[in-house]
Order: C-alpha cells, then sequence, then structure tokens
C-alpha cells in the first residue's frame, strides 16, 4: 500500500506560483510563520499519523473539520485536490516541543475517514464531536454516536447548509 | 413552530448511555476497557470480568446527574455499580451545548470576543486571549503589539488563574464535606473578580482582551489593589494548608484516588493539572512560550502519583507561582498603548469621532462590517488553569471567521474520567470529578 501511494506523490508538477512543498512521510508539507501543515490522503492518514507517533508525535490534540462548501478556493498544496471537507487533526510532540497538523480532505459523496482510536484512543470524543457537527463517519470508531446534539437531532449543525432555523420569541406587551 | 417543539419535547440519548452488559458484545467490553490502557488482550479479558463476590453478582447501572450537586453543572455519570464499586462509567455530555462554535461564524472578529468569553466561564480572560492571538496570528500583527498591551493580558491572565483554582479549591472541598473551605474559596476569588470589575466593569464575561490588544488601559489605582490582593492572598493560602493539606482526613479522602499514569494521560490527550499531576513536566507557559513567558521566572508544578491529592496540591501551588509572576508584571509594566495603532482593527478614540471625518468612517466601518481578515487558518494553543486550550481558525477573507473551532480541555479531560473511577467506590468518584475541575461550558460550548 505505501508503494502505491508514494507512486501517486511520485510526480509532482512544480508551480512556482503556490506554496513551497516539503515532504513528510511522503506526503506533502507546508510551512508557514512557524505552523507546520501536512497533507496526507485519505488512504494514508492512520499510515502518516503512525509514523509521527514513532517520531515522537504522541498526544493528539484536538481533531476537527471544516465544511468549505462555500469556500472551494483555498490555497493547497500540489496533487490535493480540494474537497467538501477537511478534517484538521493537531498532533503534539511533548519531547520535541513541536506540532504538526494534518489536514485531510474528504468528499462529500463519501464523507468517511478511518478511526484514530487505536493510535490514540483520546481521539474517541473529538471524532465523534465532529461526526455530531459535520456527518463524517469514522470507521472502527468504537461507539460511534452524538456526542453533543441529542441522539435524534436531524441533520449536522456546522455543516455550511445547514438550515439555522429560528424560534420566534414572544415579548409581552410590545407592540 | 410545532414540528420544533414535538421535536424537543422527544429529544432523547438513548444511543449515548451506557449499555448493560448482557447488550454489549464481548469484544465491545474488552476494547471499552482495555484500549485505552494499552493492556494485552488477556490483561483486558480479565478486567472485563466481573470482581468475584458471590455475594455480588449482580451490577447496577446508576444515573449520576445531569442535576446532581458535585458534577460541576450539567454533567452525566451512567455509573456499572456492583456494590459500591464502581466498574465503567460513561460521561453523557451536551446539555448545556448552545452551539457556540456555529455562533461564531455570524460574529465579526471584534464581536467574536464576547461569544467565546462565555465558554470557560471560570477563565474567560484565556478564550478572549486564544481567540484573538488567533485572530493577530491571521492578520499578520501578533508581533506588533504595544508592549504594555501584552503585560496588561499576562496580568490579567495570571490573575484569572488565581481566581479560577480559588473556585477549583472551594468546589473541591465542598464536595468532599469540607464546607468551610467553600466559604474561604468563594470569599478569596471574590476579592480577585472584584479587581476585574473595576478593570472591565465586569466581574465575569469581560470581553476585555480583544484582537489588537485590550479594550481599555488599566485604571488609576490598579496597583494599590493588586498589591493589596498580593498582601492578602498569602496568609490565606497558608491557611488552606492548615485547613486541608496537612490534615489526615483530606489526606485519606485524597490520596491513591483517582490515579492516572503518564502513558494514560497521554494516551487520553489530557492536559493542565490532570497531565502534570502523573509526573510529566508540560506547561505551555514554559514548553511553547506565548506572550512574555520566556522573560518571566516561575516554576511548573509537577505531581508524582497522578491521584486527585497530587491534582489538588498542584492548582494550591500553581496559585503561589501565578502570584510570583503577578510581582514580575507589576515591576515591569511599561508604560504606553495599551492596543495596536492600526486604523484597520482599532476603532478610533472616542474624543476622535465628532471632530474628525475619517475617523467617524473608521469607527463605523469596524463596528458594522467589521475588519477583514486575510484569508488562511491557524491554530493558536494556550496553558488555561484546565489545560491545553487551542483555537483553530480559518478564514476566507472576510470580516467574520469561516470556521472557528475551540480545543477545549475540559472536553477531553473527563475522558480521563473513566479510567479514574474504575475499581474505586461511588464516594471517591465525586473527589474524582472534583478533582479534574471540568468546566461544562467548556465541555460542551
Amino acid at each position: 500500500m505505501a508503494d502505491a501511494a508514494e507512486d501517486q506523490q511520485a510526480a509532482p508538477t512544480s508551480d512556482p506560483t503556490r506554496e513551497p512543498v516539503s515532504e513528510l512521510h511522503g506526503c506533502p508539507l507546508t510551512e508557514r510563520r512557524g505552523h507546520v501543515v501536512a497533507h496526507p490522503t485519505r488512504e494514508r492518514y492512520v499510515e502518516v499519523v503512525k509514523a509521527l507517533a514513532d517520531d515522537g508525535y504522541t498526544m493528539c490534540v484536538d481533531v476537527t473539520a471544516v465544511d468549505f462548501i462555500a469556500h472551494p478556493g483555498r490555497a493547497l498544496p500540489d496533487g490535493i485536490d480540494p474537497e467538501r471537507f477537511e478534517v484538521v487533526t493537531n498532533l503534539l510532540d511533548l519531547g520535541g516541543q513541536r506540532r504538526v497538523r494534518l489536514r485531510v480532505q474528504v468528499p462529500d459523496e463519501d464523507a468517511t475517514l478511518p478511526s484514530l482510536f487505536d493510535v490514540h484512543p483520546g481521539t474517541e470524543a473529538m471524532e465523534r464531536e465532529v461526526y455530531d457537527m459535520f456527518g463524517i463517519t469514522f470507521t472502527d470508531h468504537p461507539d460511534l454516536t452524538r456526542i453533543l446534539m441529542p441522539e435524534d437531532w436531524e441533520g449536522h449543525p456546522l455543516r455550511k447548509d445547514y438550515d439555522q432555523g429560528m424560534i420566534p420569541v414572544q415579548f409581552k406587551g410590545v407592540g | 413552530m410545532t414540528d420544533v417543539a414535538s421535536r424537543i419535547a422527544q429529544t432523547s440519548e438513548a444511543g449515548q448511555e451506557l449499555k448493560p452488559r448482557s447488550e454489549v458484545g464481548a469484544a465491545e467490553l474488552m476494547r471499552e476497557l482495555g484500549a485505552v490502557l494499552r493492556m494485552s488482550e488477556v490483561e483486558a479479558a480479565l478486567l472485563g470480568d466481573l470482581p468475584e463476590d458471590p455475594d455480588e453478582d449482580q451490577t447496577m447501572i446508576l444515573n449520576m446527574g445531569p442535576q446532581h450537586p458535585s458534577t460541576h453543572g450539567v454533567l452525566r455519570l451512567m455509573l456499572e455499580l456492583q456494590g459500591e464499586t464502581v466498574l465503567r462509567c460513561k460521561p453523557i455530555i451536551g446539555y448545556l451545548h448552545t452551539g457556540m462554535e456555529k455562533t461564531a461564524e455570524r460574529l465579526t472578529y471584534l464581536q467574536g470576543g464576547t461569544n467565546v468569553t462565555r465558554m470557560d466561564y471560570l477563565s474567560p480572560f484565556f478564550n478572549e486571549l486564544v481567540f484573538s492571538m488567533a485572530t493577530e496570528e491571521l492578520l499578520g500583527i501578533d508581533e506588533d503589539l504595544p508592549e504594555r498591551a501584552v503585560w496588561i493580558r499576562t496580568l490579567m491572565c495570571e490573575l484569572n488563574r488565581i481566581a479560577s483554582h480559588l473556585l477549583f479549591l472551594a468546589t473541591n472541598g465542598m464536595d468532599l464535606g469540607a464546607v468551610s473551605m467553600m466559604i474561604y474559596g468563594w470569599r478569596e476569588r471574590e476579592e480577585v473578580l472584584r479587581f476585574f470589575q473595576k478593570v472591565t466593569g465586569l466581574r465575569m464575561n469581560h470581553n476585555f482582551i480583544r484582537p489588537g490588544g485590550v479594550a481599555a488601559d488599566l485604571p488609576p489605582g490598579w496597583r494599590d489593589d493588586v498589591v493589596r490582593l498580593m498582601d492578602l492572598l498569602p496568609g490565606r493560602l497558608d491557611e488552606y494548608d492548615t485547613l486541608m493539606t496537612g490534615q489526615p482526613l483530606w489526606r485519606e479522602r485524597l490520596q491513591g484516588v483517582g490515579t492516572i499514569t503518564p502513558t494514560e494521560a497521554v494516551a487520553l490527550g489530557a492536559t493542565g493539572p490532570v497531565l502534570r499531576s502523573t509526573g510529566v513536566d508540560w506547561d505551555l507557559r514554559r514548553a511553547m512560550p506565548y506572550l512574555r513567558y520566556p522573560e518571566l521566572e516561575f516554576d511548573v508544578i509537577v505531581g508524582s502519583y497522578g491521584d486527585a491529592f497530587d491534582r489538588y496540591a498542584i492548582r494550591l501551588n500553581e496559585i503561589r507561582e501565578s502570584m510570583r509572576i503577578v510581582h514580575q508584571v507589576l515591576d515591569r509594566m511599561p508604560t504606553g498603548d495599551y492596543r495596536i495603532q492600526d486604523k484597520k482593527v482599532t476603532p478610533p478614540p472616542r474624543a476622535r469621532i465628532g471632530e474628525s471625518m475619517e475617523a467617524l468612517i473608521h469607527h463605523f466601518k469596524l463596528f458594522t462590517e467589521g475588519f477583514k481578515v486575510p484569508e488562511g487558518e491557524v491554530y493558536v494553543a494556550i496553558e488555561s488553569p484546565r489545560g491545553e486550550l487551542g483555537c483553530y481558525l480559518a478564514s476566507d477573507g472576510s470580516a467574520k471567521p469561516y470556521r472557528m473551532h475551540i480545543r477545549a480541555p475540559s472536553f477531553v479531560n473527563i475522558q480521563c474520567l473513566p479510567h479514574m473511577m474504575r475499581g474505586g467506590l461511588v464516594a471517591d468518584a465525586v473527589a474524582v470529578i472534583s478533582s479534574v475541575d471540568p468546566v461544562l461550558g467548556d465541555v460542551d460550548r
């Protein structure tokens, strides 16, 4: 699997107008103002997180997502096609005192991503929150249920196309 | 309207609840019990078995909360009990969820502070600080802040850490039956909040730290107030030591209760006093410094047993370290401006609006449209009293955040509860919740 993925990465077309790109475990890496961001593909996501855990990134501090349906034209390195959702994972290296952020593109029509639970059990609640708020399912998650919204809630509130209903408030004695 | 009303009436948490053993598959139970602890399958299988006790071969699932007084808000714990022993525990949250991350997408960066400050309502300055720092980083002005603004931020944050830890001492005492401690903790916290009120106008939810600096300069006489506070607290902290730290009853209730190992804490993503109690020397102020912390002298307090007593002692001594920092801030507070002089970010002073057309326009534009923030995404983290407080901002170039996410320390830390409680007594469960010090506004957002 690793070989196939490396073949995909093997022929990047360098475009000088785009952000400078280096590599981290075979995925494009950008660095701006001290923020290190890696862009693994969906298939290699868990593999990269495991490799990073071996490098010392032993703590997963945060998993969140962004729904880019209303803002498709964002800057991404070569070889990464923008999709509707982007799952953002923040890893922390306690010994080396450094951070790395992974941004994974997740398409709308198949909004699934492998769970990090086996590598970092602390992602259990965070992935449930992303599922609850964005409707992205995490395969092999031990207990993928809603966490903040009630169990029978319809829709995923942080999606940009979620209908923001308003409940009319009545004030006594006004108008 | 009726549709909404009927839907609300029917809401349930059924799928989120703790399932009885008979409904849970063996593999699932084993995974739940063993995965986080990094056990071998054999060890995990042993854990999944019921403890042998011929008289107590039944287990009972008990709801603790959401309205239980010692769950610090609306936290609901489902406990599987065998007699008095807790076998499994599952926190069910979301009762205080108000969609603040969604709200943030409809507020400008200037208004965002009023929203985030309400998340962790016991340490509002930290929420404002992390949101402002993320915004400034996107704007690229984080290096240009006036010195005085940075030092005012440090002062307010450290005083806030003191207030938050004092409230922890109060509630921790109350949960364990040391009711007089509750009164003392609240009393001292009120002294700190009185200073906040003098500076910001409000006891809580200040919206004082804003992108570009702080909202107002410190009022005349602030130094005397802080000095008075710093003179008052050491004696009171020594009283707490007498009242609790050395007291056998207190030690019996806390020592060895709710232990967690460094491996577990790191695997679960726990930060703050929970992580430090296990002996991991991790404080963002020291490890990945922000503001002017590299220039300040303070110690990172670290425990060794990872139990509830260590977490209590760490917080008590962090108050003393924060006081050390406040003393240094008092010595070093520079004069100068308290916000950045960038017309696009900072509103003009009130006096200028009457005489300058340009100032009027800037004022109007800032408060109606807000300022535009360049496209990009950023994650900034600071050390709040509860652990790593992070803010992830994605901007599409408009005046409102495209996405704002707060990495809440309490939300992650309460994942430790099942591991701390396993095998303990129900009475100790109260001590464990208290020692993690979750703020439900922070958990549910």
